[in-house]
């Protein structure tokens, strides 16, 4: 008995590697500390040299969240005000200036491409003011500037909303969450040319070339975000799903916004994907309608024609409808060579790729001018707020992923947990910690690889197929197993002790007799 | 001239009627929260008298595509082959209704797990995610926050359990547990749960997670019917309560309007025999403002782009072009790591006590010429 239970014990019971349960408990309490650095620079003749010399360095301005209670993130923000030149460094710049560099009146900002915002200064500030006023105009104004620019509260909730079920709050942030895609490491997107009708039109689209030239820079800035994968294919013969009613008064087809939604199923059926990877899909459709049914133009709900000619579904793509009926006269021969103009069409889905993939904001507020994306498709600033949110999103997935690890592993202790999951557990919970700690000193890029890390690790260590609790035994069982086989081999021995028992009582009464 | 007038006037009238109802549309893309379906349609049982638990998943099949969810999306697990089964009188056609008149098996099926492939195991794995990283897209269930999946489970059933292959069984527990592993990864927006089999109410008494809605054929204690056989094929063709459940779901189209508390009046005692029954207590909206089809189909939901780039010039650079997933990751084969585990407990013990009896009977003599 000695040697054998123990002996026993050790080789039933199931291998479980050991998991920084402290850590983890530690990081449920999530604390984000989120600091974005901006520059204050004032151009000459906007601020009086008195004034100058009362503007304080640096000044640092808190501001507490509370997000369902259980997570606190304080916005930081570092104001450094010098008197100098512009720089290229990473962080944003505030430029006051006077009114006359500003061409439409009633603007106030001029947000540029890379990462600095134009202000026009107010009238008051001309006259010598006190100190307090002039901050007191100062700071509402960058505070505007960082929300339109890097974050916002409303983002923050909304990249929180894996974490934190939040009631609906205003419809355009529900409407940006559920459009754009979840953060995840690697996409893939599909361009896909649909052709109903080969026998009228022989379309010929420089497809590799477009995108290179148009998506190509976009995705190269984005790298750091995610990786993405690009195919195209042609389908032939693939219709839409909907009839499009003719217009007379157009003298043209017409779809209208509500039968869109029933255009994309049955095209969807005939999409590939690629089959060696989980990573969600966005797919483009560039439907070209047939001879027939040309030209084709899509309404909106006040019946008027949309510019862009596009629709797309949240999560999914979209699609382009591209008339061709007017590159050909009525006495054509069919088929006709038709060559697609690729720019005009990947403008279109390259801002479909901007909506779907978070980068395109929600309008900003008025008095505000944005200028148009440069060359790549994408500004500067608008990168670092999508890395922002894809940071503080990355790092409330990952956290919920491993806590609920934890909690799974406890509750169920049957479950084998090997070293290569404790060692996804412990990466991803270090990985975590350093993300946490890049925030709060405002090192996006960092913030980002870490919190990239830490969600590989996190996924990795869930979703390993070893972790299946199909070993549940409930109570009743283990002793149906046992009973059956230690009984007989008990029954022996009970009536050998049951004699030893009986055989020491005797002689101790032979001896009570021997005494007497 | 009048009859023109008149037709004129209706369509106006129409016309203002469904420019009515789309103002409301705004409203419905943020009420039911998905942007994507999902379906895992389960028949559990094999055999060839259990034809009929292959044309009730195959039916549910066949709405569920037909109102719109592509295969992709769709998890379909059938344990046995009925299209092809040597004793099908109609080789490749599986019957849901007498004198043959539907056949759901159709030529446009695409079977994910078949066979010997429906586990319990795999079923939870296909679940909760946990699934080899050599698994295909199409046997994934790859759903995301903003996914409506419905689950359908069919076959032989009992009092808190469900039986699989006629060998292995899942718990209410586990489906439970598989449920709230579900929701912790958020792999689910709404889950619709329906179960037709015996004594199914017991299968949904464990949930715990949120945003959930069941359904089941009877209450525990009775037993689920089967509808009525047909000479011809010599077996049951379907269960009742999903033949009425069919009947059901024929009427709906993509863009109807039906709820959900239509779907808890489909067969009643009368003609179900059993009492179906049905749980939304863990379900947060209200069931009578969840659509049918936001379950059983596919309603995307549509913005039009408002908004375009100019790139009226090409930018003259050159760039890479972007790396393609590397082989090593598309073909991942990792050897199995066999650990050697000393040998248990109970047969080290059975040993010894074996050993104890042969020295004991013929003496310790015998030790030598072991040792």
């Amino acid at each position: 008995i000695i040697v054998g239970v123990p002996l026993w014990w050790r080789t039933t019971e199931t291998y479980r590697a050991w998991l920084p349960v402290s850590q983890i408990n530690e990081l449920s309490n999530l604390q984000l500390q989120l600091s974005a650095e901006v520059e204050v620079v004032f151009a000459r003749g906007t601020v009086t040299p008195e004034q100058q010399k009362k503007v304080p360095l640096t000044q640092i301005q808190d501001e507490e969240h509370t997000v369902d209670g259980d997570l606190f993130i304080n916005a930081v923000c570092l104001v450094v005000t010098k008197i100098r030149r512009l720089q290229g460094n990473i962080c944003l710049k505030c430029v006051f200036s006077r009114g006359h560099s500003f061409e439409v009146q009633d603007m106030d900002v001029y947000v540029g491409q890379r990462r600095t915002a134009l202000l026009r200064i107010g009238a008051q500030m001309r006259v010598g003011k006190t100190l307090d006023q002039l901050l007191a105009h100062l700071e509402p104004r960058i505070k505007q500037v960082l929300q339109v620019m890097s974050f916002s509260h409303t983002d923050i909730s909304a990249a929180l909303s894996d974490r934190v079920r939040l009631s609906p709050g205003n419809k355009e942030s529900i409407a940006d969450s559920m459009r754009t895609f979840k953060s995840s490491p690697g996409y893939e997107i599909t361009f896909s040319l649909l052709n109903p009708d080969p026998k009228s039109h022989r379309l010929h689209w420089d497809i590799e070339g477009a995108v290179q030239t148009y998506i190509q820079p976009l995705l190269t800035k984005l790298a750091s975000v995610a990786n993405f994968s690009i195919d195209s294919q042609t389908l032939y013969y693939a219709m839409l799903g909907v009839n499009p009613r003719f217009d007379s008064s157009l003298s043209a087809y017409t779809l209208h916004s509500d039968s869109l939604a029933h255009v994309i199923n049955p095209v969807e059926a005939r999409l590939g994907s690629n089959a060696a990877s989980s990573n969600p899909v966005l797919n483009f459709l560039l439907y070209v309608p047939d001879a027939h049914h040309s030209p084709l133009y899509i309404h909106d709900r006040k019946k008027q024609e949309v510019p862009s000619n596009a629709f797309h579904s949240p999560r999914w793509g979209g699609i382009m409808v591209y008339n061709v009926n007017g590159f050909y006269g009525p006495e054509a021969v069919f088929p006709v060579d038709v060559n697609i103009n690729m720019a005009k069409v990947m403008g279109v889905f390259l801002a479909q790729l901007r909506l779907l993939l978070g980068v395109q904001s929600s309008t900003a507020p008025s008095g505000f001018l944005v200028a148009p994306c440069g060359s790549n498709g994408l500004a500067d600033w608008e990168l670092d707020r999508l890395m922002w949110s894809r940071s503080v999103e990355n790092v409330a997935t990952a956290t919920t992923t491993i806590t609920s690890l934890a909690q799974l592993l406890e509750q169920i202790g049957n479950i084998v947990i090997n070293d290569n999951i404790a060692e996804q557990v412990s990466s991803a919970v270090t990985s975590l910690q350093l993300a946490v700690a890049e925030l709060e000193t405002g090192n996006l890029r960092f913030a980002l690889q870490y919190s990239k890390e830490a969600i590989l690790a996190s996924e990795r260590a869930f979703f390993d197929p070893s972790l299946l609790h199909l070993l549940y035994f409930p109570d009743d069982q283990k002793f149906a197993i046992y009973i059956p086989l230690f009984l007989p081999m008990c029954v022996p021995i009970l009536l050998s002790l049951l004699k030893i028992v009986s055989d020491a009582r005797q002689k101790r009464r032979e001896k009570q007799a021997k005494k007497d | 001239m009048l009859a023109i007038f008149a037709v004129q006037l209706t369509l106006a009238v129409l016309v203002t009627s469904v420019f009515a109802c789309i103002q409301y549309r705004p409203l419905l893309f943020f009420s039911s929260g998905h942007t994507n379906n999902w379906a895992v349609l389960v028949c559990t049982s094999r055999f060839w008298f259990n034809y009929r638990h292959v044309a009730n998943t195959l039916s549910v099949y066949r709405s569920v595509k037909r109102l719109g969810i592509p295969d992709s999306h769709i998890v379909l697990m059938l344990a046995d082959d009925m299209a092809c089964n040597h004793r099908n009188p109609k080789p490749a056609t599986v019957f849901s209704h007498k004198n043959m008149e539907l056949n759901v098996y159709g030529d446009d099926v695409e079977v994910d797990y078949r066979g010997y492939e429906v586990t319990v195991e795999n079923f939870l794995r296909v679940l909760t995610g946990r699934l080899p990283p050599s698994t295909p897209r199409s046997k994934r269930l790859l759903s995301d926050d903003r996914s409506n999946i419905l689950i359908y489970l069919t076959g032989h059933g009992g009092n808190g359990f469900l039986k699989f292959q006629d060998s292995e069984e899942i718990s209410n527990v586990e489906l439970a547990d598989a449920f709230e592993q579900m929701w912790q990864k958020r792999r689910y927006n709404e889950l619709l749960f329906i179960i037709d089999t015996c004594q199914g109410a017991s299968m949904y008494e464990r949930f715990y997670s949120p945003n959930l809605m069941a359904l089941a054929s009877s209450q525990v204690g009775e037993d689920s019917l089967s509808h009525q056989p047909d000479l011809a094929i010599g077996v049951h063709l379907m269960d009742r309560y999903t033949f009425y459940l069919l009947e059901f779901l024929e009427d709906i189209h993509p863009s109807s309007k039906a709820n959900m508390n239509d779907l808890f009046k489909v067969c009643p005692k009368s003609q179900c025999v059993s009492t179906p029954g049905h749980r939304t207590d863990l379900f947060l909206r209200d069931p009578g403002s969840a659509l049918i089809t936001d379950f059983f189909g596919s309603v995307r939901k549509v913005e039009i782009t408002m908004e375009t780039i100019n790139l009226t010039e090409p930018i003259q650079q050159t760039y890479s072009y972007v790396d393609q997933l590397p082989v090593s990751e598309i073909i991942h084969q990792k050897p199995k790591q066999k650990d050697w585990h000393p040998p248990d407990g109970f047969i080290l013990g059975l040993w010894t006590l074996i050993l104890l009896v042969f020295f004991k009977t013929y003496g310790m003599k015998h030790l030598k010429h072991i040792f």
